[in-house]
């Protein structure tokens, strides 16, 4: 490792490798000082600077120039020099430009969520979410697009899209011949195909995965269920093509949806192979590793009850004895036996789950 | 004062032609240049003050310095002959009439930079443009200024025409470089810049063609005599295309000393507002710099006369002051809208967005239908300072400059208008059948910061 320089990011500093871009110094930060991104993709070469959704005030350019930037910066794409002091959420100035954005990207957006297959795991949701605001001043027709069959496995909603090109990236660096861009210009501009072709490359189901909103979907599990009710399994199998490390969505011993596996900033860890996606849904397909680790806060973290500690018995230490005689529900009640796993059980327990 | 250094021969049948054009002094500065260095070229242009047509100002010489010149990477000049801007005609005056001053400016200024694959990337719409560059060049190069070992110096030089599909986005430097490449015209993401990293990742520099032009004068009277005209940090002569409520439109060229009042009413130049109607407002630089109302047009905020020149135009910022950007003079008078004309202005941004980064795309066409709603009757008190919010989301938060230039337009028509804005509210039906005249120049005006 080469010498490491440093930055200060809202007040916190940290050292690291020189050409690293402000975001990703922030990213080793972690936490709130983050700036959101919805077109960067730290796996894609050239992808950035588009959504602007990670702009942040550079307040002091470098120890040697130590000039502020006249413009907010686009994060993601600007490398960190020494002694660079970034402000993201201590700049009101990027908060207000972050909420315009935010704005933006929506006045367009059908917020169909309610049946919308991405809800639950949507960058767009929970950027609305924290900088957006809860009404809009947006009073024209939504823009709309003609539907566009792009082949068996993708759905496109051009309706939803927000143009990070991510998907046009993915294609061009991971498949041998990109079937797929951006035609048009302006408002207008959509990803489409050129015309009427199919994509179906055997690693072209990943733009379903970087897709931050709900325009790349799944056709195989298109209104089968929602994300939240299904429960991510880790879990690998022996694939020629790619690593077969694979995120299973389950319900039961049913898989709903195959995914790769994705880190904590939602960006894919290793790519997999459109057999591994689409056609293995059994789950004699797989070895299963264990439950995903899913962030606390988000939705699909609802539906886990793992590591829920059992009740303290305090009652010795509020009275100053053993009560002489008392009852204690956790233990008497089957319900509570500690070697049943509650989120591993489909649906609703019954007493029956417990008295296996 | 007229002063003619560029258009100096424009006048003369057949200057299109090589024969003629080298009758009349052409090509000089090709000699000359030839024998210096292009350190020395550099210099020259860098002691004359030359500042980039094209709009932002930028001084040329240092533009040219800043280009990286690793070993045994070829650099390339491409010459911006993009011109779309609304209002601005000045290139294609140039290179219509004068086609040879361009090649003779584009050889220089190559043997400077030492591109040996210059482009000339024309805009889509200048078809017949295309064919007098390429005949030109066809001419220069049967008579030994271009291809191999030109002048027997062992420079070679080739200048390709390439012609745009017909979008203003490409005439943003590193747009109309993609474009140029073969691919979709989106600006790139700045740094790198293309003076590192430019045509084919090769280092670059991107030029206007009126600079580029300016280019052959300034060698052939030297970088002092040329810093000698005009006033102040703008040198030079500039071309100005004027358009608009004026007896003369056309393109004239300035040496900057002139006032505005003189440009636009002495007979020399504009000749005044036909139909003895008056001035109501003028955009000085091409549609993307803010219009000002007539009162602070002829007089700076401080009461000074404003000259037509970079610092004079640009003085008081943009609250009181415009810029002078690409020449493109719009004039307007007392019968113009200027809620139907910032309307017409904002659908032009708004069809010519690239919509790669989203506060344009999104928010170019939001602020054309507001627009649309306020001059067809149906706006509301409150879409004004909408309006102003989201010019204001946009400006300064997008890729590439052409998110600023949507806005500005906007901004400042509400800045100097806004009364016109809430008459044309207050009174829909009468601001369908007749326009709202002079402004009652509030300036200063309430305009809302935040």
């Amino acid at each position: 490792m080469s010498e490491q320089i440093k930055v200060t990011i809202d007040n916190i500093t940290v050292a690291v490798a020189p050409g690293t871009t402000i975001l990703q110094a922030a990213r080793q930060i972690g936490g709130e000082v983050t700036p959101p991104a919805m077109c960067y993709y730290s796996k894609l070469e050239g992808s950035g600077g588009k959504c602007r959704t990670c702009l942040v005030e550079v307040s002091k350019g470098s120890e040697k120039d130590p000039r502020p930037m006249p413009k907010l910066v686009a994060s993601c794409r600007t490398p960190v020099s020494d002694g660079m002091e970034v402000k993201n959420i201590t700049s009101p100035k990027v908060l207000d430009a972050r909420a315009g954005i935010v704005e933006m990207l929506l006045i367009n957006h059908p917020l169909d969520c309610p049946v919308c297959d991405q809800a639950g795991e949507c960058h767009l949701q929970d950027l609305s979410y924290e900088h957006g605001a809860s009404s809009t001043r947006y009073e024209f027709d939504r823009r709309t697009f003609e539907k566009e069959d792009i082949g068996p496995y993708i759905q496109l909603h051009m309706n939803r899209c927000i143009l990070c090109y991510r998907c046009v990236y993915t294609a061009d660096q991971l498949t041998g011949k990109r079937e797929h861009g951006v035609l048009d210009r302006g408002d207008h501009a959509a990803i489409s195909t050129c015309i009427g072709k199919a994509l179906d490359n055997d690693f072209i189901g990943n733009v379903i995965d970087v897709c931050p909103v709900g325009a790349l979907t799944d056709k195989t599990f298109r209104f089968k269920n929602r994300v939240w009710f299904t429960k991510p399994v880790d879990a690998h199998r022996d694939c020629p093509t790619c690593s077969g490390k694979t995120r299973l969505w389950m319900r039961g011993d049913e898989v709903y949806r195959v995914t790769a596996r994705k880190d904590k900033w939602g960006e894919v860890e290793e790519w997999i192979c459109n057999t591994c996606r689409f056609d293995k849904k059994q789950a004699s397909d797989w070895t299963i590793e264990g439950p995903s680790k899913i962030d606390r806060h988000s939705v699909i973290a609802q539906g886990h009850y793992e590591g829920v500690l059992k009740p303290q018995n305090f009652l010795p230490e509020v009275i100053g004895r053993n009560p002489k005689l008392l009852m204690n529900i956790h233990d008497v009640s089957g319900v509570n036996k500690n070697d049943i796993e509650l989120s591993k059980l489909n649906g609703p327990a019954h007493a029956a789950d417990f008295e296996q | 004062m007229s002063k003619k250094i560029l258009l100096e021969h424009a006048h003369i049948e057949g200057i299109r032609f090589y024969e003629t054009y080298r009758k009349n002094g052409g090509y000089r500065s090709v000699e000359k240049a030839l024998k210096m260095s292009p350190d020395e070229i550099v210099e020259e242009v860098k002691k004359s003050g030359l500042r980039g047509r094209g709009g932002a100002g930028f001084p040329t010489g240092m533009k040219w310095s800043f280009l990286a010149k690793p070993e045994g990477v070829p650099r390339h000049l491409v010459c911006n002959a993009d011109e779309s801007e609304p209002g601005t005609f000045k290139d294609r005056y140039l290179m219509e009439f004068l086609p040879h001053l361009l090649i003779e400016g584009l050889i220089v200024s190559s043997y400077a930079l030492g591109s040996n694959a210059t482009y000339i990337y024309i805009r889509g719409e200048y078809a017949w443009i295309t064919d007098i560059l390429e005949q030109a060049i066809t001419e220069a190069k049967a008579n030994g200024w271009l291809g191999k070992n030109i002048l027997g110096t062992g420079f070679d030089c080739e200048i390709y025409v390439q012609r745009g599909a017909g979008a203003y986005i490409c005439g943003e430097e590193t747009a109309l470089i993609e474009s140029l490449e073969g691919k979709r015209g989106n600006p790139r993401i700045k740094p790198p810049f293309p003076a590192i990293q430019g045509l084919w990742m090769r280092p670059t520099v991107v030029n206007n063609v009126e600079t580029l032009a300016a280019v052959v004068p300034i060698i052939n009277m030297g970088g002092d005599e040329y810093a000698k005209i005009g006033v102040g940090k703008s040198t030079g002569t500039k071309l100005l295309s004027v358009c608009g409520n004026v007896n003369k439109p056309g393109v004239y060229e300035i040496d900057m000393t002139i006032s505005v009042e003189e440009f636009i009413y002495s007979d020399t130049y504009c000749g005044g507002i036909p139909n003895g109607k008056k001035l109501k407002a003028c955009i000085p630089g091409g549609s993307s710099v803010p219009i000002l109302p007539a009162n602070l047009l002829l007089k700076t905020a401080k009461g000074e006369t404003r000259m037509m020149n970079y610092e004079s135009l640009a003085d008081g910022g943009f609250a009181t002051g415009s810029m002078m950007g690409s020449g493109g003079f719009i004039v307007l008078d007392e019968t113009q809208c200027i809620v139907r004309h910032t309307m017409s202005l904002a659908r032009f941004y708004n069809h010519e967005s690239c919509g790669q980064c989203s506060p344009c795309r999104e928010g170019t066409g939001w602020m054309y239908k507001i627009l649309k709603n306020i001059e067809y009757g149906h706006g509301k008190m409150s879409d004004i300072d909408l309006l102003w919010d989201v010019q204001r989301k946009i400006e300064g938060n997008t890729i590439c400059p052409l998110g600023d230039a949507a806005a500005w337009p906007v901004a400042a028509a509400i800045r100097h208008f806004r009364d016109e804005f809430e008459w044309h509210i207050n009174n829909p039906v009468e601001a369908q059948t007749r326009n709202y005249g002079l402004a009652h120049y509030a300036d200063p005006i309430h305009v809302p910061t935040v």
